[in-house]
């Protein structure tokens, strides 16, 4: 069952939560709605699920029109960050509520919830409250609840959100194992790019109430479409500086730009990610900053240094491989040479997409 | 955890007053609460019983208007009480649910009847529902009679312990949250669905406690009934107005005897709400807890 959401617009008073957004979820797809508080994530979310009424535009499940049926209408799957599971309910009444509104025999009621707790691998726990499990027990109560009436569309509201790292890590992985099992067609909201990453198979980066680029991991990761998405996605540097002639140059940075040709110079914005600089001790001739070792943090897999480029006057993260770390021997007060082994220029009001500035070979 | 203990311990005796002044203040709540509350119940019961328990009963029943008082007021209060849990219900869902034009207005106005006196909700009554009154042509017309009789008796009960129901529930169903509702509308089902399966089972405690107290304070409605009643004996008069008209008449062991069993089921209502009251508290606490669970 594909989703297709088109031209919603939503205002809460002044806030615009949503302005003329347009989405298409495949069927089967795992999508996740990434964006920071505030991008109207999960107001898309509860209006794909009919609990909120969109201002305009329509929401279409397949080919059915859906924008005016109501939620329980929709049988959607629901999961809430909280789990809002029924505390007075235990386990296998949680997972059954929906089966006992739609009125299923009572022996098929029990055997589809074993079957769901099986999936969820809460078997022997059908009699605890919810009050008696564990988060990460809880939110897996609550997906089961939501598939039993086998949904045609299954949307989580930040379902990790509330649990500890360790957990979210393994919910995540199995989330990611119970889609390639039922295939059903899910949204999930999150903030963190990291878990959108690791489990969607389709990625749509949203701020204020737009979508700034959709597509698959990859496609993100490699061609990050505008600055927004670029700096969203973290682990970047950020330079400032000026395009023109073929050439953009950032301080004493300057490289080639063979796409913006014109003589008049604009201002751009260069985005370099942690682990595409390389840190060398004398020059080489490459495009290369002046900076000074401040900090090293040799966490796996990649030993993080932090320097301070004099030039720029800003802190610069670079990821290095442990074998160039150990080559190196860098000590904290060092002074070095940063070089980029690629970049992504950004030019106001006239975006490219992934510039690659061609490898400087040693 | 014994430091911590220990730390709490010292930080009170830091707070505490000297023992003269606490022993003063416990002494003088005792005995105001002696003076007006413990003699006086225990003065009715002492006063009911005083020719026996013979002569109890028979001022109980064998005068056919205290009888006929006992029966009304055992209709009323549970009428009122009904209509209150509806009134509550609604009142207390729309204000924990929803936030619409005029919501503060009404939260203040669930208040009112607490903040005005009974007499005056009476003399309300009989300018709405009286021969002379805005409906009164109407109502005659129809053959309808409010003010002296068992509607007006059940309009005026409800309305002044209207706040008792809404005003337990409304707490509760805040601190509980709408999210466990959204839940089940997702999962099918309809407005009576999600309050007989969800809504209804999580205040229950809330709603019950509500409903002793309402229950409480109806049977013991004195002023607004004593207007819109009229008055009548063996008609109009509920157990309250019994007990001032056998005052009046100087029958003190038949007074007593109606005082004491209102008295006692104010006893009862107190031990029930204790009770509820703690468990109410405890399911807060609980619906405390794993809200808080669920932020860390």
């Amino acid at each position: 069952m594909s989703i297709a959401v088109k031209g919603v617009s939503k205002r809460f008073g002044d806030f615009v939560a949503l302005d003329h957004l347009s989405l298409e979820v495949p069927s089967g797809a795992l999508l996740a709605l990434l964006g920071p508080s505030g991008s109207g994530k999960t107001t898309l979310l509860r209006i794909i699920a009919g609990l909120e009424i969109a201002d305009n535009g329509t929401v279409l499940y397949q080919d059915a029109d859906v924008t005016d049926s109501r939620v329980r209408e929709r049988n959607v799957g629901f999961v809430f960050q909280h789990y809002a599971l029924f505390r007075h309910m235990n386990v296998f009444e949680n997972i059954a509520f929906g089966l006992r509104i739609r009125h299923w025999p009572r022996a098929r009621v029990k055997e589809r919830v074993h079957e769901l707790l099986t999936l969820i691998q809460l078997e022997g726990l059908e009699r605890s409250l919810p009050s008696q499990l564990s988060g990460g027990q809880r939110q897996r109560v609550a997906l089961a609840r939501a598939l039993a009436v086998e949904p045609k569309v299954l949307l989580l509201d930040e379902p990790f959100g509330a649990l500890d790292a360790k957990v979210r890590q393994e919910l995540r992985q199995w989330l990611r194992r119970l889609h390639e099992e039922i295939h059903v067609t899910s949204v999930f909201v999150t903030h963190d790019q990291e878990e959108a990453f690791e489990v969607a198979d389709r990625v749509v980066i949203m701020n204020k109430g737009c979508v700034e680029q959709a597509g698959t991991p990859q496609e993100i990761f490699e061609q990050p479409a505008n600055p927004f998405v670029m700096d969203f996605l973290g682990n970047v540097n950020v330079f400032h500086g000026r395009v023109h002639d073929g050439r953009a140059e950032l301080g004493s940075l300057n490289v080639e730009y063979p796409e913006y040709t014109a003589r008049e110079s604009r201002a751009a914005t260069a985005f370099v990610r942690s682990h595409e600089l390389d840190i060398e001790r004398v020059r080489n001739g490459r495009p290369a900053l002046q900076a000074n070792v401040v900090h090293i943090n040799p966490a796996r897999p990649v030993v993080k240094v932090r320097l301070h480029a004099v030039e720029f006057g800003i802190s610069l993260n670079v990821d290095l491989g442990w074998e160039r770390y150990d080559e190196l021997k860098l000590q904290p007060g060092e002074s070095v040479y940063v070089s980029p082994r690629r970049m992504r220029v950004f030019v106001q009001d006239y975006q490219v997409q992934g510039h690659q500035v061609p490898d400087y070979q040693i | 955890m014994a430091d911590s203990t220990t730390l709490t311990r010292s930080l009170a005796a830091a707070h505490e007053d000297p023992p003269v002044v606490r022993a003063a203040l416990i002494t003088l709540a005792l005995l105001v609460m002696g003076v007006l509350i413990v003699v006086p119940l225990v003065n009715v019961f002492y006063q009911a019983f005083a020719g026996g328990v013979g002569t109890y009963w028979k001022n109980l029943a064998a005068d056919p208007d205290t009888r006929h008082s006992v029966y009304l007021t055992l209709i009323v209060a549970p009428l009122a009480v009904a209509a209150n849990v509806i009134f509550g219900v609604a009142a207390a869902w729309a204000i924990a649910r929803f936030r619409f034009p005029g919501r503060t207005l009404l939260t203040a106005f669930i208040d009112l009847p607490f903040a005005v006196s009974p007499v005056v909700v009476g003399l309300f009554l009989v300018l709405i529902f009286g021969l002379q009154g805005i409906l009164g042509p109407w109502l005659r017309a129809h053959d309808i009679k409010v003010i002296f009789a068992l509607p007006g008796l059940v309009i005026a009960t409800a309305f002044v312990t209207f706040p008792v129901v809404a005003r337990e529930l409304i707490p509760v169903m805040e601190a509980i949250g709408a999210e466990e509702e959204i839940a089940a509308v997702s999962l099918g089902a309809g407005s009576w669905q999600m309050f007989r399966r969800v809504t209804l089972p999580n205040i229950k405690w809330g709603l019950l406690y509500g409903i002793i107290l309402c229950n409480a304070r109806a049977m013991g409605e004195f002023g607004a009934v004593a207007v819109v009643s009229g008055r009548i004996s063996g008609q109009t008069d509920t157990m309250p107005l019994r007990v001032e008209k056998l005052f009046q008449e100087y029958n003190m062991p038949g007074a007593f005897a109606v005082a004491s069993v209102l008295a006692s089921l104010a006893v009862v209502t107190l031990l029930v709400k204790t009770a509820l009251e703690w468990k109410t508290r405890s399911d807060l606490a609980a619906a405390a807890r794993e809200a808080a669970g669920e932020r860390a």
